[in-house]
């Protein structure tokens, strides 16, 4: 094991239909209990059955970051795993194989198990897996009696079948510990003490945000890779007082939460990206009519039905300006499992109390991924409320849309007497009458615009608009979003060690942008590295139109890193965009980069050592 | 409270619809099943969609909400289960209901939510001046048809006893009495009731003299509870048959089986969920 990186990626690749998924979430939870800190990430077809299933899984005793680059342990269920995940190992790594697969002599230390003969014997084809987990509760030297609890409360639900698989799982574990008996090079050894950790995933961390913010009503659409969020929602709101409603359609699902919002109830729905693009004239409804709306989006890889089971952030131009007219709305994005609870919270927030829809931005991998974190507290400043009208306001004169300096109007709800008011998609007075004078659709825009620019000033003294680390002040920075930040995250900590000076930036609240956090970033830099996971660099767009003066005059340069693939980014990735970005910047520096000289020549010497890949031991 | 009378329902705006238009007649028979059921106007959501009648909302001195077209079922069946207590009336025409909006009446039938909506049906888009509907008869001639209309129309009561709508009614806004009497009785209805109203367009589409001929009453002896014999009475286009066409009332509403879903539903609390997910 690289002792400079005690961490241990492990990549499981079979076929769909053959519980790839199953053996990789069952190992990732045996890693967790048995006090590890875990991050997994799956890529799998949009098939039920068949194409290849990835999961990768890393592990280790301090908190990991990313899923990691080049996997050190590879288990592969059939041949065709083998061909797929076998170039990006380590140089040394360990490959689990079912025994008929063929893995031609190298470096590799290779296992041989006939997961195919034991669970034939068992008369349980389906057991493979499970052979396959005995292996793996072998190799790692897990407890067995943690895997057999872990197994029976997982599939407990199908008792039929958990027999047969604990007695695959057995079969595995016996099979292996007598024909393996040797150390195994990738064994993490285990703390003393195990932290208290839950095991979240990040459909379930926004299920569970919503809930803390007392969301109380869902309507939704099922659709890959948001339904987790939508069954977490249906296993839950009950309990807590909220109704769910699957619905036929997502513009049924917008104009149901968007009801439900008009009468009184913290609503939202779930979706990804074609669903979003049928939401989004519901999305200027509720601007126009000024009601709470949350809105979570699971981005996948598009355009139209694209790659529905794959990871992308092209979405944010959607989400940022999608719709006919002026619409304002909030976006954020959360940028981890722990964050996408607390950023659906804050969305609740947002649409509460500036009348509002609320866009989140996750994504596949992040919403998909497990990781062990800390359980969540609620935020500091608790989830905020809608401003009521108070009494001396109803009446026959009640103006539901009175102007105010801060753009927020008090409201009712069906039931308040005396506070009846029409919610108008045309444009309408203070009343909530339609009303198209020139001047007054002028006054009403600039009225809903407002409510933006109010939660901006709020925002700044929001600490959790924006996430920013390395060294302040250094000439060269990151700036990304969303769930990209664990690579960026790892690459610094990389840069830092390696002595070569790094600061990065994460705004959360993407509309609106947290301006104050952002110019002071970019006041310091020289050039900034903006790596985002689609084809145009949206973001990167967004911050060259959004800050162009700024940069223009301090002469900052912005590189982006696109990378549209349907997959995360790598570590090495972003190290490597990072070590060009400085390399170019030093040919235009050349005469005056005294003080840059240091940076410039680790650059170079990092980008050697970096390139290439395939480093890892 | 002194009891409200019809005329207290209604709102400061002025409506846009044409003199004559049968919407007119719509809007005065709602305020009157209002005031006849001493319904509190804040406990009324009138919803609509987009179209000549959608702008009803604005008219009534209730709450309402204007949203967009073809959308109001959803619109209003999230009020429904947000503020379950109220009452809530879903209101459009047939461009809206028939054409952008038809897919969302079978769900509305399977939820049977309780709602009343009311689809003011003049067989030609209005607002926009004159194209056929989903209820223009074969062959009807406008600017966006010079030559004749191509499709068949629709026959909503066929198609909303088909879905299992647990309350189907026709009404004509000439027959303003009648129409106050079946609005009261698919108000009191506890579930989703589907009335189409023969609601001429007096500028586009004038039929009063047609439907003056063709319309009648439904037959005295038609039992509603009789699915078979109100899909045989819509069927009949030569007579366009007026009244309750089929109801069941027995049927659970949405809030109702809701309640016995909840009851399934272990207790929890986040803190709980959170320990469950601890390793």
């Amino acid at each position: 094991m690289d002792p400079s990186d005690p961490t241990v990626v492990v990549r499981i690749a079979g076929e769909g239909g053959e519980g790839t998924i199953t053996l990789g979430d069952l190992f990732t939870q045996l890693a967790a209990t048995s006090g590890l800190e875990v991050y997994s990430f799956r890529t799998y077809p949009a098939e039920i059955k068949g194409g290849q299933v990835m999961y990768q899984a890393r592990l280790g005793v301090d908190r990991v970051m990313t899923e990691g680059d080049e996997a050190n342990v590879l288990v592969a269920m059939n041949q065709q795993a083998w061909a797929d995940e076998h170039t990006d190992l380590c140089s040394q790594a360990a490959i689990i194989h079912e025994a008929t697969v063929r893995v031609p002599a190298s470096n590799h230390q290779t296992y041989a198990v006939p997961a195919e003969v034991i669970s034939d014997e068992l008369e349980w084809p389906r057991g493979k897996n499970f052979v396959l987990l005995g292996a793996l509760t072998w190799f790692f030297r897990l407890d067995s009696d943690t895997v057999d609890d872990l197994v029976r409360d997982r599939m407990g639900h199908h008792p039929e079948s958990v027999d047969k698989n604990l007695a695959a799982l057995h079969k595995g574990y016996a099979y292996c510990r007598q024909t393996f008996p040797e150390p195994f090079r990738y064994t993490v050894a285990l703390p003393e003490t195990v932290e208290e950790r839950i095991l979240l995933s990040g459909a379930d961390a926004m299920a569970l945000g919503a809930l803390a913010a007392g969301c109380d009503f869902y309507a939704g659409y099922p659709i890959t890779p948001a339904t987790p969020v939508m069954e977490s929602m249906a296993k839950y709101l009950p309990a807590f007082g909220g109704r769910l409603i699957q619905v036929e359609d997502e513009i049924a699902a917008i104009n149901m939460a968007i009801g439900a919002s008009y009468a009184g109830r913290r609503a939202m729905t779930a979706t990804s990206g074609p669903g979003l693009s049928l939401m989004i004239e519901g999305l200027g409804l509720a601007s126009i009519a000024e009601l709470p709306l949350v809105l979570i989006n699971v981005q996948r890889a598009g355009p139209s039905t694209g790659l529905p089971t794959k990871t992308s952030q092209g979405d944010l131009f959607l989400s940022l300006y999608g719709g006919h007219g002026d619409a304002p709305r909030f976006v954020l994005a959360p940028d981890s499992v722990k964050d996408c609870y607390f950023q659906t919270i804050y969305a609740f927030s947002l649409a509460e109390r500036y009348q509002m829809p609320v866009i989140v931005l996750s994504d596949q991998s992040m919403a998909s991924r497990q990781e062990t974190t800390q359980v969540p507290g609620l935020p500091w400043n608790g989830p905020l409320g809608r401003i009521e009208a108070n009494p001396e306001q109803l009446g026959s004169s009640f103006q539901r849309y009175a102007f105010t300096e801060s753009g927020i109007s008090p409201m009712t709800h069906p039931g308040t007497a005396d506070g009846m008011y029409l919610a108008e998609s045309l444009e309408h007075n203070a009343y909530g009458y339609p009303d198209q004078t020139p001047a007054n659709h002028e006054k009403m825009m600039a009225k809903r615009a407002r409510k933006v620019e109010t939660a901006r000033k709020m925002l700044a003294d929001w600490r959790m608009t924006s996430r920013r680390w390395g060294d302040a002040g250094a000439p060269f920075g990151i700036m990304g979003w969303g769930s990209t930040r664990g690579a960026v995250r790892e690459a610094t900590k990389v840069l830092q060690e390696q002595g070569l000076p790094i600061e990065a930036i994460y705004p959360h609240t993407l509309l609106p942008m947290p301006d104050q956090a952002i110019s002071d970033f970019i006041s310091s830099k020289r050039a900034i590295l903006v790596p985002e996971l689609n084809f145009s660099g949206q973001f990167g767009r967004m911050i060259e139109h959004r800050y162009y003066k700024e940069l223009d005059e301090l002469g900052v340069h912005i590189y982006q890193q696109k990378k549209e693939q349907g997959v995360p980014f790598k570590v090495r990735e972003i190290l490597e965009a990072t070590m060009e970005m400085i390399e170019k910047e030093r040919g235009l520096w050349d005469r005056a980069h005294g003080e840059l000289a240091g940076i410039f020549n680790t650059a170079r010497r990092l980008r050697e050592t970096y390139s290439g890949g395939g480093h890892c031991e | 409270m002194s009891k409200l009378k019809a005329g207290d329902y209604k709102s400061s705006v002025k409506p846009i619809w044409c003199p004559g238009c049968g919407d007119y007649a719509v809007l005065t028979a709602l305020m009157r099943a209002f005031a006849q059921l001493e319904l509190p106007k804040e406990e009324i959501t009138v919803a609509s969609g987009i179209g000549c009648s959608s702008r009803f909302p604005a008219f009534i001195d209730t709450y309402g909400i204007h949203g967009v077209h073809g959308r109001v079922l959803p619109l209003a069946s999230g009020i429904k289960l947000g503020a379950p207590e109220t009452t809530v009336v879903a209101v459009g025409g047939d461009g809206d209901g028939f054409s952008i909006g038809v897919g969302h009446i079978p769900h509305a039938a399977r939820r049977n939510i309780d709602l009343t909506y009311l689809v003011m049906d003049n067989s030609i888009y209005g607002m926009t001046k004159g194209q056929p509907s989903p209820t223009s008869p074969e062959g009807a001639v406008s600017k966006a048809s010079p030559y004749g209309s191509q499709e068949r129309p629709l026959n909503p009561m066929l198609m909303a006893i088909s879905y299992d709508v647990s309350f189907v009614a026709r009404c004509f806004s000439g027959k303003i009495r009648e129409m106050t009497d079946v609005f009261v009785q698919a108000l009191e209805h506890p579930g989703f009731s589907l009335i189409q109203v023969l609601s001429p367009c007096v500028t586009f589409y004038n039929t009063y003299g047609h439907y003056n001929q063709i319309t009648r009453a439904l037959p005295v002896d038609h039992d509603p509870t009789d699915r078979l014999r109100a899909m045989a009475l819509a069927m009949e286009t030569e007579t366009q048959y007026l009244g309750i066409f089929y109801r069941e009332a027995g049927r659970a509403t949405y809030s109702q089986r809701f309640e016995t879903l909840q009851q399934r539903a272990p207790d929890t609390t986040l803190e709980t969920i959170f320990e469950s997910m601890k390793r």
